[in-house]
């Protein structure tokens, strides 16, 4: 068992005049996360630490927050993987802090929801006496999509952007890969539409392909990967057309 | 204009400004550097019509990239209706008064024998 | 209460050491970039003294034929091929070419826009430039 420094972001908007990092000793093993380490610090040091967290495990996105410098999840993060005997906790940068290490997620869900992620299909049959079943898709035809469907909208991507850094207006990898991941599914119709969505001047030509997106991205979605493909739909590097998924009708 | 088209305008002015800066580095190897540099030989070169014109397309081609480039990293970098339409046409008037003055340097210099 | 927005700002482009490879050549595309915009700009200021005869010409000889002039000759020469070849590689891959497909990502999660394959092209980028940087200095200083 060994003992680290924890430096905390300590910040109240409106309350606090300035930042302030508060420092903790936590003792710390081979298995203690920084999430671990926080709640320690929680609970025997100082109760006031506002921190989000659930489900401990990579599998929420609550607990994104820049750790020495480079977004990460709290609970994703080993102690001992950052060969530093201290370790800096601050809220993710590019969003709005609530309160210490707590941020302000609305205009993000906002930009995500600008993408319209959903499927659209006019030939969807709705109502209770409709025949259809199910779309019809191949594993590969899943493939295309499948991975970007991973997201679990922690923000890390948006924080490590440098586009994001700068541009408020610029939707951030998590939008434009979940724009991309709609546009992949042979169930959506909407691709012309979606595409002119981010045929905007702070749209997906703002990405520069610096990485710094996937190379955060705790759950394999590798954004930078879909922003260009999406891009690739515009540049005329692949094809628009695609064939849209038949709706299963069951033989009576 | 979509950016989409301004874009593609950015590709397509990188691509042609490869090959043709290319041809103009070339150039200033045909003979050992010092003596290329020399007044009459940079002259002879202007005087050349095909060179010329590469000298001009290099011009156009590098002003529109460099300050499309420009133009990009500014409005990245700040947001609002009126500095956007401000760098927008700074940019432009930026690469139409280099072209320009570039176009004067290159017409006057190929008929300097001449005169 | 909400603090306003958070964000890094120009401080986030400055450092680009915290994320990879890929970042660090975005940063010095731009950095490459707006020095070759500025040499651009330079180079056509001094040409243009070919205009006002030989004897503006080689005043302008005089003053850039130096051995800080041929340094920043050679930066340039390095920035132009760094800044050509990885923009003959963002032109590809930021098409969706060259940079991997879709499929079902597994532990350790490694992306495929940031292969290895990926890297060395900036690798090949980078030592482009060195190369015509050592080209240029030994046709510089060479004489």
């Amino acid at each position: 068992m060994k003992t680290i420094k924890l430096r905390v972001f300590r910040y109240i908007p409106g309350t606090d005049v300035r930042p302030r990092y508060d420092t903790f000793e936590v003792p710390a093993e081979r298995w203690t996360t920084v999430l671990d380490a926080l709640l320690h610090a929680k609970a025997y040091n100082d109760h006031s630490i506002a921190i989000r967290y659930s489900c401990r495990m990579s599998s929420c996105g609550s607990c994104g927050m820049m750790i020495n410098g480079v977004p990460k999840l709290a609970c994703d993060t080993k102690v001992s993987e950052l060969n530093n005997d201290t370790i800096t906790c601050e809220p993710m940068a590019n969003f709005p802090v609530i309160r210490d290490l707590a941020t302000d997620f609305t205009r993000f869900f906002q930009h995500h929801k600008d993408m319209k992620p959903y499927l659209v299909n006019e030939d969807v049959e709705t109502g209770v006496d409709a025949e259809t079943r199910e779309f019809l898709q191949k594993p590969k035809q899943v493939e295309e999509f499948l991975q970007f469907s991973y997201c679990i909208k922690c923000g890390l991507c948006y924080s490590a952007c440098p586009t994001v850094a700068t541009d408020k207006k610029f939707p951030g990898p998590q939008a434009l890969a979940q724009m991309y991941r709609y546009l992949a599914d042979s169930r959506d119709q909407a691709s012309d539409e979606r595409l002119k969505i981010v045929d905007d001047r702070h749209g997906v030509w703002r990405c520069h392909f610096a990485g710094s997106c996937s190379k955060v991205c705790p759950k394999g979605v590798d954004p930078a990967l879909g922003i260009q493909l999406l891009r690739g739909y515009m540049m005329g590097f692949s094809k628009k057309e695609k064939s849209i998924a038949k709706l299963y009708k069951p033989e009576k | 204009m979509r950016e989409s088209h301004i874009m593609n305008i950015h590709y397509i002015t990188a691509l042609a400004a490869l090959v043709l800066v290319g041809i103009h580095i070339m150039f200033r190897l045909i003979m050992p550097y010092a003596e290329s540099l020399q007044y009459e030989n940079v002259i002879a070169n202007y005087q050349n019509l095909p060179y010329s014109i590469v000298l001009e397309l290099i011009l156009v081609t590098v002003a529109i990239h460099g300050f499309n480039g420009l133009r990009i990293i500014l409005i990245e970098w700040r947001q609002g209706e009126h500095w956007e339409k401000g760098v927008t046409w700074t940019c432009i008037a930026a690469a139409i008064a280099i072209i320009a003055y570039g176009t004067r340097t290159i017409l006057i210099a190929s008929m300097a024998g001449a005169a | 209460m909400v603090q306003k927005e958070n964000r890094e700002g120009v401080k986030g482009w400055l450092n680009p050491t915290r994320y990879g490879l890929s970042r660090i050549s975005y940063w010095l595309q731009r950095l490459t970039g707006v020095g070759l915009l500025a040499y651009f700009i330079a180079h056509v200021i001094e040409t243009s003294s070919l205009a006002e005869g030989k004897l503006a010409w080689e005043a302008m000889l005089d003053l850039t034929q130096t051995p800080g002039g041929h340094l920043i000759l050679i930066i340039v020469i390095g920035m132009s091929a760094f800044h050509a070849a990885n923009g003959v590689r963002l032109y590809i891959t930021e098409g969706g070419k060259g940079i991997g497909r879709p499929g079902r990502p597994d532990y350790p999660y490694r992306p495929v826009s940031l292969s290895p394959r990926v890297r060395a092209c900036i690798w090949v980028s980078i030592a482009l430039a060195a190369v015509a940087m050592m080209y240029g200095a030994t046709v510089l200083f060479g004489e």
